[in-house]
């Protein structure tokens, strides 16, 4: 395959960023969005050119790290998957490329196709955790959890914070990675004790850290890679009127 | 409106946006009882003694209060939320996001614009003449009300008013189809069984209430 690539290059948060083209020849559809990254930024160094900065590490789609923005769409054209799991099979030869980082207020760009999302980290530190005493191990069946709850814990618990959501979202909102948060633990007994500060904390964070308002397009929810469903949104706003009011 | 109406969390402004739109909605269905009258072949029998209780009841004249501070938080709401929204993307992408969404639900803040648009026009036509606020050359009833049924027969006889009405309205149906299921899921009340049916009626009441008001101009036209 033959493309062409047009991608965010910038030096560092405080620079001015821009878009740069590259060509790429014999590209095997079989290769990894990321593969086909790794073979331009061999070419850039052999030409003795900076190669292009982008975040990834488990590259199984499990850890959340990779990102891109790639033709419009977070993870690029196809979905429930990450851009580490995406295949060049996906594009046409001859086409145009264009990749950018992740963009929102609370995400800033450290370099090129990398940004910042300590600002998930700061909404988990607030309530993303249950506070318990380590010992040994409970007996499984002391505290019994419904087959639903446990189904519905275990999917919204299958987020893993890669910020797509934010990303697609035209708000750059993250109700649905706080609702994920909020509600994996909020279905478990063990979540339930602190389930009322969590969620009020948590929301305060986000808000602080200056995501926007969810105004229900659910872009989100269209490009999450492990289909992270709107119903745990529903679910946080439930939580948090009960926390407000009762 | 004082800082702590700002401060309140991103979660809190849109419940109660929420909550004021659904009660919009319910004073649109009242309106369009009211304007339904006017199909009535009784010279507007109906249609005045509607507009006469409008105009004088006291439980309806404490609720007209409640209701323009209704529209008037809905609105403010809506402008505080989207500036938010705004700032949280300062810089925007070069592609043009390709994330399927629900029909128009990106464009609340521009159909809510043709909505708000249609508010002060309809104000101006029908609402304010009521206080004396603004003339019209339609003369008022022997007891000093005003026509509202001459006023409408008035403005509805000229075609590109009742265009401009339409059109209008059609917006409003836009901002109505996705406001109905959006509230729902803002109060929380998502369910396996009845979200279904809720994003159905939502898109049988954003249908059907605009085609009632569209069906008024229409019938003084043709
Ligand atoms: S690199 Fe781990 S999910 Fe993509």
């Amino acid at each position: 395959m033959r493309l062409t690539l047009k991608i965010w290059k910038q030096k560092d948060s405080h620079s001015k960023g821009k878009f740069v083209n590259y060509s790429l020849d014999a590209i095997s559809p079989n290769c990894s969005f990321l593969e086909m990254l790794d073979i331009l930024n061999e070419q850039l160094i052999r030409q003795n050119e900076e190669p292009v900065a982008f975040d990834h590490d488990c590259r199984e789609g499990i850890c959340g790290t990779c990102s891109l923005y790639i033709n419009g769409r977070p993870h690029g054209p196809d979905d429930a998957v990450t851009t580490c799991q995406l295949h060049m099979r996906k594009f046409k030869d001859g086409d145009i490329i264009v990749i950018e980082p992740w963009r929102a207020k609370p995400f800033p760009v450290v370099k090129d196709l990398i940004v910042d999302r300590s600002a998930f980290d700061k909404i988990i530190q607030e309530g993303g955790y249950i506070s318990v005493l380590t010992g040994g191990a409970a007996e499984a069946n002391q505290i019994l959890v419904s087959k639903t709850n446990a189904e519905l814990s275990m999917d919204a618990a299958a987020c893993i914070g890669c910020g797509a959501c934010v990303a697609a979202c035209k708000n750059a909102s993250a109700m649905l990675f706080v609702s994920a948060k909020v509600s994996h633990l909020g279905l478990l007994p063990q979540g339930r004790i602190e389930a009322k500060d969590r969620v009020k904390k948590m929301v305060a964070m986000m808000d602080t850290m200056g995501f926007g308002n969810c105004t229900n397009t659910y872009a989100c929810e269209a490009e999450c890679p492990k289909l992270i469903s709107r119903s745990n949104i529903a679910r946080m706003n439930r939580e948090f009127i009960c926390a407000k009011v009762i | 409106m004082n800082s702590s109406f700002l401060h309140f969390s991103s979660i809190t402004k849109k419940i109660w946006m929420a909550l004021l739109g659904l009660f919009l909605m319910l004073f649109l269905v009242v309106h369009l009882g009211i304007n339904l009258c006017l199909l009535r072949d009784d010279g507007g029998k109906w249609f005045r003694a509607a507009a006469h209780f409008m105009g004088t009841n006291y439980i309806v004249k404490i609720f007209e209060v409640v209701l323009f501070g209704g529209f008037i938080f809905h609105i403010l709401l809506g402008i505080i939320l989207q500036l938010k929204n705004w700032l949280s993307r300062p810089v925007r992408y070069k592609v043009t996001n390709k994330t399927p969404t629900p029909f128009l639900s990106k464009y609340m803040i521009y159909t809510g614009a043709i909505v708000l648009t249609f508010l002060i026009i309809h104000l101006f036509n029908f609402f304010f003449i009521k206080f004396g606020w603004v003339s019209t050359h339609v003369p008022a009833l022997d007891d000093k009300e005003p026509d509202f049924l001459g006023v409408t027969r008035y403005l509805f006889s000229q075609p590109a008013y009742s265009i401009f009405y339409i059109a209008l309205i059609i917006g409003l149906g836009f901002h109505l189809y996705h406001a109905f299921q959006a509230a729902f899921q803002t109060l929380g009340l998502d369910h396996k069984t009845y979200t279904p049916f809720i994003t159905g009626f939502g898109i049988f009441f954003a249908i059907v209430i605009p085609l009632g008001y569209i069906i008024i101009p229409l019938y003084f036209l043709i």
